[in-house]
């Protein structure tokens, strides 16, 4: 998982948090509450009832370290709650998630068809010279890399719920194929479904603003 | 290989899930393939670009409270 540099391992943590050492608690709060808004906000409808679940979990998890038994990872333990906690209060809002099967979205190329060559053309099925995909320059300024996460940003909130929770837990939050599994109560494959479609997503959206980017530079 | 295979197997390879004689076709098209190269670096810089965007933050109330409460929980 990532980002979690400044934290002391689990065993220690823990144990801190069980003695009720208010400075380790707050360490936590700002290490993790981010992602945590992020992740629930995904399952419930409003920005509002997104923080009140984040409330929710932290309270339970006050009243349960005495009971977290170090099996998992702390963070994944934290998070387990927040999702079960978030699913609760989704239902509640009459938003369902079904993770269990896949539907006609989640069918079909995720890379525009036109751009391959066509069945009967010597190489069926190779890019097309002319709409391979184009190396991507490196952002040049601190602008440009803002401009870039609003892009990803925007690209993420266009995502359907459920692929929106998965990227995240997978690419922002850098939890492994098993846990998000786990996390979500979903399988591997459905998982793998999921997230590359989420991916290739963004991937369209960043192409379109490197493209777009490239015009600029050519003087079109 | 095909192109348009290879883009659907990306995920897959990246988590180490081809079964070894797709991995290695995925490979060798890959080698001899610019457009899948540059495909394959995108999805790259895709995923890291998502895993670098910004943190929202609890509002300072909501973390007050849940910094009282930890306090009066442990008393």
């Amino acid at each position: 998982m990532s980002d979690d540099g400044a934290l002391p391992p689990d065993d220690v943590l823990a144990g801190r948090l069980r003695k009720g050492d208010e400075s380790a608690f707050e360490q936590v709060l700002d290490a993790w509450s981010a992602s945590m808004l992020r992740l629930a906000r995904s399952f419930v409808s409003t920005d509002a009832s997104a923080e009140e679940v984040v409330q929710e979990t932290w309270l339970a998890v006050i009243r349960g370290i005495e009971g977290f038994e170090g099996r998992a990872a702390l963070k994944t333990w934290v998070f387990r709650i927040l999702v079960n906690t978030a699913k609760k209060r989704g239902m509640k809002e009459s938003r369902t998630l079904p993770f269990g099967s896949l539907t006609f979205d989640d069918e079909g190329p995720t890379v525009d068809p036109s751009r391959f060559r066509p069945a009967g053309d010597p190489y069926p099925g190779h890019w097309l010279a002319d709409r391979k995909p184009q190396r991507w320059s490196d952002p040049e300024s601190a602008a440009e890399r803002a401009e870039i996460g609003r892009v990803v940003a925007a690209a993420l909130a266009e995502l359907p719920d459920r692929n929106r929770i998965v990227i995240t837990l997978r690419d922002l939050e850098g939890y492994s194929s098993d846990e998000v599994c786990e996390l979500l109560d979903i399988s591997h494959g459905n998982q793998r479904v999921i997230l590359h479609r989420s991916r290739a997503a963004v991937r369209v959206k960043l192409e379109h603003y490197f493209d777009a980017e490239r015009g600029i530079h050519r003087g079109l | 290989m095909d192109c348009d295979e290879f883009v659907e197997l990306v995920t897959l390879f990246l988590d180490g899930a081809l079964d070894a004689a797709t991995e290695q076709r995925f490979v060798d098209h890959l080698s001899l393939c610019d457009g899948c190269d540059a495909y394959l670096d995108q999805f790259r810089r895709t995923i890291q670009t998502v895993g670098e965007l910004p943190p929202e933050s609890l509002s300072a109330p909501a973390r007050d409270k849940l910094l009282s409460a930890f306090r009066s929980w442990q008393r």
